[in-house]
């Protein structure tokens, strides 16, 4: 409510008080557990992760261990920033990654907790850090066109692309490979990511030669990594930073499908 | 002579790079096979390197401190990719693209470099779009273009505001291909510590694990840097947060000299900065200016009561707004090349006109677009005599399908609506033209170790043009060193496996464990961060947008007081055997120390202003930049001694036979 | 049976089949349990078709119980994967506000069908089975009204029939568009399909319901 009456005036949300509950976590073998932390003097303007620079400062200055935690280009694109915030990926806001997340989505008293992104495809390294490399091995099960990179291919505008697949397979493109889906997801699937990298390739005339093969690897992989299964639930969809439709969950399905029949 | 060999071709310009690849030596495939190159960073440069050395058969190890080759700080490119297609038959070509790089780069980059990234510029597109790469399209299915600064052509291919994202998952895809194949092992989460020579020649490098904190050899016959630019000098700048130059600092140190350090790129539509807490800064796409206009208010009272929130940008009507880009330069306007734009930038807001509490922040003004579209999709409509609400919808649509996604992301940082205001924006740091010195082979001064994209220092002159750096990347990695390394390695072909148990290895592992010995051990007064921010400081009150004598020599002084200060009293918590963002960080910042100083040393002996860089001193009586070709068309390449400051200066000329040197003017 | 079909793709179009294949039997039964509402004698008609033609009995009904065995196996084998994919989990997990209780729910609504189907049997179709083929009577064209409204007379039978019937509405409510998007369809038409599999959720156990309260009140 603060919050709003600030907004109406158009006021600087200044110094907020809060309490953050985060996971502290050794490394991938032992146990972790949360820990309180209070936090104070932070302002609206500040993103979520400057939000816990500000906490690690405080910390290094005690001579404790500070909170550790992906991040890198801090403006939304390299995905790796994660973090599971007052239980949604990436906190409350929609179409935003944890390094777009500003505090004033936040009020003054609250008690954020902050958690990994969780499955067990994605074990925790550290603190709030996580091994998302089976995302990497199901993209090198197939994730790609097997053309040479020597040069030698045909002019780029040999082959016209119609503008809608070209659109719709950018759109699947543009999966940062956060892991938000998974974490989001009650099933931990990675169906959404792995059916983005389908779709692009299936949608495009260069990448439909292998596209049997691609979506059959790339499943198995998916599989073998531990992954839940889709049931459907679209959090996926609504958590994903990027916007990545469930239609090209569907497309994976088709593809695998007839894939599959065709031996 | 100087001991720089640029190595490059005799001949025409446009018959050097074949004529090169006909005489340079091949490697046979069974060969390959016993050959390892190291690749270090896997951005555009060094993933499509990766890939393509693999591809043709060589070992390749792969490092980089992210946790995915994906995350190379290359993604975050947005605009666009330049290739001389001339797709849209506007009169572009190989040449053309040559010149306005040269030009754009301010006549200090090499002819011949530049001419075969121009080549070559083509065939990256092709490259991509055979990999799958979803570039926009027209409505017929062809590629589509757009325009960017500095240029009268459109050549810039696009994925949206992702280019770089796109093109570096197409990389990406192309070394998983590799890693499917066993061709390429990835390293991720690794970073390395040092370079190592054997017998004068790079054949390894020491790294860490940053996960168990392990020091970890690795063999190779060569070794390629492709680890990005140094641009976190700065600590606030639109790099990724942990850009660093610790890859290219440790080769210098080991024997590669290190090029025009103090080209710097500031780029002019970053979102300012907010308060103290801020950590990084964001780009807003050059793309943009083309159809924002930049203004501040003409009279200082407009600005006072707009920094108290009394006024509000929109109050002012036209007669109280200073166009000055489209005052100064009326032929390029807003799309004046970046670092013209930057300063323009600072000389008004350093004569007060800033418009946000800072008082470093000028107007990013879409209403003009917004009209003109507005009007025109209303004609199209058959509207003759649209009301201004209509108009304004129309418009406001039309610019959301254009910008929209980084509309978006303005609105999420700064809170206000860019459609209903105009943006805020002021130059930040962006790009490091400057890097080690390579030859027209791409090897750096030390045998067998190479760099490649911003790492190296070789096309982009004093000033890098927009959606040039995809391009470098790419031809660098796809194209041109795959061939120039195998010149190198052919004589390695009877060598066998690089042993990791020499004298040299011995003696860079315990280089590198000492100094992380020193780190953990220092007295613990501040923070890895508390340095970071003072040098940053530093750097951009003395060393950025605009220099002079007497700061910069202050600043020599004062960076190697800070890099004292840091070295006795930093505090890096936690252990060195496990994972530990601080001791990273830590590692990371202390290049930065030595590396600032000389990037001040630099500044301060170019005697000239030329691109990026801005000498007070040296300008025209309208503000504008002073070259002095005489005395500086060179490339100064610093060879290390011991201290930054003593580090000893090496010239390669630049000669011009192809291009006439002029005065750039974008009036 | 979830050791046949492997791959999570194809479980998961398994699951969709037969879950419209179901969704397709409970309408064939609705449509038969409504005329008990308008026509006692068309009801009996009808009921004793399906109990003693010999298609029906020989192959729709166990092509029926394979479907529900297997969609209930299958159900549960996708689960337990599922549970298994997150071993430690959230301190803090704010499902609702990406997902619906229906769709995050599935396997207990599920439990709650497979127990009534359990009520189910033993209401109807063991002693059928009794009737027919254990005590040996002769055809009776007419008993099934009789013997169905019977049922309806006990009101917790009623109750549990109505929660159980609310538990299959919302069952349907996230399953019967989900199996679509399972099996691949999810284009322009899918909103309008959306709009009709939820009118479909909400409807069919409604009439079930509305069956049961109407017997039980005339009995009244």
């Amino acid at each position: 409510m603060g919050n709003l009456i600030f907004k109406f005036f158009n006021l600087q949300i200044r110094d907020m008080k809060l309490t953050l509950k985060i996971w502290r976590q050794d490394n991938a073998t032992t146990k972790g557990k949360m820990v309180d932390y209070p936090i104070d003097g932070i302002e609206g303007d500040m993103s979520f992760l400057e939000m816990l620079d500000v906490l690690n400062e405080e910390l290094v200055v005690k001579g404790e261990e500070p909170v550790e935690f992906d991040h890198d280009c801090r403006e939304g694109i390299c995905g790796s920033c994660s973090l599971q915030i007052n239980g949604e990926p990436h906190g409350p806001d929609r179409l935003v990654t944890t390094c777009q997340l500003h505090m004033r989505s936040f009020n003054d008293g609250d008690t954020i907790t902050i958690e990994p992104f969780r499955a067990n495809a994605f074990p925790v390294v550290k603190d709030l850090i996580i091994d998302r490399s089976s995302f990497d091995r199901i993209q090198q099960a197939g994730g790609y066109v097997s053309v040479n990179t020597s040069g030698n291919t045909i002019d780029a505008n040999a082959t016209p692309v119609n503008k809608e697949d070209a659109d719709d397979s950018f759109n699947a493109a543009t999966c940062i490979g956060c892991g938000a889906c998974v974490a989001a997801c009650k099933n931990a699937s990675a169906m959404l990511f792995t059916s983005a990298k389908v779709s692009q390739y299936a949608l495009l005339p260069q990448g439909k030669i292998e596209a049997t093969e691609r979506v059959q690897a790339m499943v198995r992989q998916m599989d073998e990594e531990g992954f839940g299964n889709c049931s459907n639930t679209g959090a996926c969809e609504l958590e994903c930073p990027k916007g990545i439709s469930l239609e090209n969950i569907a497309r994976m399905n088709r593809e695998y499908m007839s894939a599959t029949t065709e031996g | 002579m100087s001991v720089l060999d640029s190595k490059i071709p005799e001949g025409p310009l446009a018959d050097k790079w074949t004529k090169h690849k006909n005489d340079i030596n091949l490697v046979n495939p069974a060969n390959k096979r016993n050959i390892d190159i190291i690749m270090v960073g896997t951005g555009l440069a060094g993933g499509s390197a990766a890939a393509t050395l693999a591809e043709l058969g060589y070992n390749v190890k792969t490092f980089c401190y992210q946790d995915s080759p994906r995350r190379a700080h290359s993604i975050a490119a947005q605009g666009g990719i330049n290739a001389a297609k001339n797709y849209q038959g506007d009169g572009d070509s190989n040449y053309r693209l040559f010149y306005d790089t040269v030009k754009g780069g301010d006549y200090r980059s090499r002819e011949g470099n530049v001419y075969r990234l121009a080549e070559v510029s083509g065939n990256i597109i092709d490259q991509c779009v055979a990999q799958g790469v979803p570039f926009a399209r027209e409505y017929g299915g062809l590629l589509d273009n757009r325009s960017f600064g500095g240029v009268l052509v459109s050549r810039t291919f696009y994925a949206k505001g992702q280019t770089g994202q796109q093109l570096l998952l197409g990389a990406y895809s192309a070394m998983n291909r590799q890693i499917n194949r066993g061709k390429i092992q990835s390293f991720n989460r690794h970073e390395m510590m040092d370079l190592v020579l054997v017998d004068g020649k790079a054949r390894g490098i020491i790294a860490r694990d940053m996960v168990t904190g392990e020091i970890e050899r690795h063999s190779a016959h060569a070794v390629v840097l492709a680890s990005g630019g140094y641009g976190n000098v700065f600590f606030l700048s639109t790099n990724a947060m942990g850009s660093n130059v610790m890859a290219a600092w440790r080769a210098h140190r080991r024997g590669a000299y290190f090029a025009n350090p103090c080209y710097t790129q500031i780029h002019p539509t970053c979102i300012p900065v907010s308060g103290d807490h801020q950590s990084k800064l964001t780009l807003m796409s050059e793309s943009l200016r083309n159809d924002g206009r930049i203004w501040v208010p003409k009279n200082k009272e407009d600005v006072l009561a707009i920094r108290e929130g009394k006024k509000k940008p929109t109050d002012l009507s036209e007669d109280e707004r200073d166009y000055y880009l489209e005052r100064r330069y009326p032929a390029f306007g807003n799309l004046v090349p970046r670092d013209v734009a930057s300063r323009a930038a600072k000389e008004r807001c350093d004569a007060g006109f800033g418009v946000n509490k800072t008082g470093e922040a000028v107007y990013l003004d879409f209403k003009s677009a917004i009209e003109r579209y507005g009007k025109e999709a209303a004609f199209k409509h058959g509207h003759k005599n649209p009301s201004d609400e209509e108009v304004t919808k129309l418009g406001k649509e039309i610019i959301e399908s254009k910008y929209g996604n980084l509309f978006q992301m303005y609105q999420k940082i700064v809170d206000q609506n860019p459609y209903e205001t105009p943006m805020m924006i002021y130059p930040a740091v962006h790009y490091t033209m400057g890097g080690l010195w390579v030859d027209y082979n791409l090897q750096t001064t030390i045998p067998g170790c190479y760099a490649t994209g911003e790492a190296n220092f070789s096309d982009h002159g004093a000033n890098r043009l927009g959606a040039s750096a995809l391009m470098q990347g790419l031809a660098d990695g796809y194209f041109v060193l795959p061939y120039t390394i195998g010149d190198y390695l052919s004589k390695d072909i009877r060598t066998g496996k690089i042993p990791t148990d020499s004298t040299e290895f011995d003696a860079a592992e315990k280089d590198v464990k000492d100094r992380i010995d020193r780190l953990m051990k220092a007295s613990g007064k501040h923070s890895v961060d508390h340095y970071h921010k003072l040098l940053g400081k530093i750097m951009w009150n003395k060393c950025g947008m605009a220099r002079n004598a007497t700061d910069l020599q202050s600043a020599l002084d004062e960076i190697k007081a800070l890099r004292e200060d840091f070295w006795a009293n930093v505090k890096v918590t936690g252990k060195e055997d496990t994972k530990n963002a601080e001791l990273e960080k830590a590692g990371r910042v202390a290049d930065f120390l030595e590396l600032g100083e000389l990037f001040a040393k630099d500044a301060l002996h170019r005697n000239e202003s030329c691109g990026g860089h801005f000498r007070e001193e040296y300008q025209t009586e309208e503000g504008e930049a002073l070259r002095d070709d005489e005395h500086f068309k060179y490339v100064a390449a610093w060879e290390y001694t011991g201290n930054p400051r003593d580090a000893k200066l090496h010239k390669e000329d630049l000669t011009f036979n192809n291009i006439e040197l002029k005065t750039r003017s974008y009036k | 049976m979830g050791g046949i079909i492997k791959s999570s793709v194809a479980r998961k179009f398994a699951m969709a089949l037969s879950g419209l294949f179901l969704v397709f039997f409970l309408l064939q039964h609705f449509t038969i349990n409504i005329t008990s509402v308008i026509s006692p004698d068309m009801f009996n008609e009808l009921s004793h078709f399906m109990g003693t033609n010999f298609l029906v009995q020989a192959i729709l009904q166990p092509v029926l119980i394979f479907g529900v065995v297997f969609h209930f196996i299958m159900g549960l084998t996708l689960e337990i994967q599922n549970r298994n994919a997150r071993d430690i989990g959230y301190q803090n997990y704010n499902g609702s506000a990406n997902s619906s209780w229906m769709s995050r729910n599935m396997i207990y609504s599920g439990i709650v069908i497979l127990a009534f189907l359990g009520l189910h049997f033993y209401d109807f179709w063991f002693p059928e089975l009794v009737h027919k083929y254990v005590e040996a009577n002769p055809e009776d064209p007419t008993r099934y009204y009789e013997e169905t409204i019977a049922k309806f007379e006990n009101p917790v039978r009623v109750g549990l029939y109505v929660i159980s019937f609310i538990f299959l509405m919302l069952h349907l409510l996230h399953g019967f568009a989900s199996s679509f998007q399972s099996v691949g369809f999810n284009n322009k038409y899918s909103k309008a399909l959306q709009g009709f599999t939820k009118a479909f959720a909400i409807i069919i156990p409604l009439g079930f319901i509305f069956i049961a309260v109407f017997h039980y009140i005339n009995h009244l």
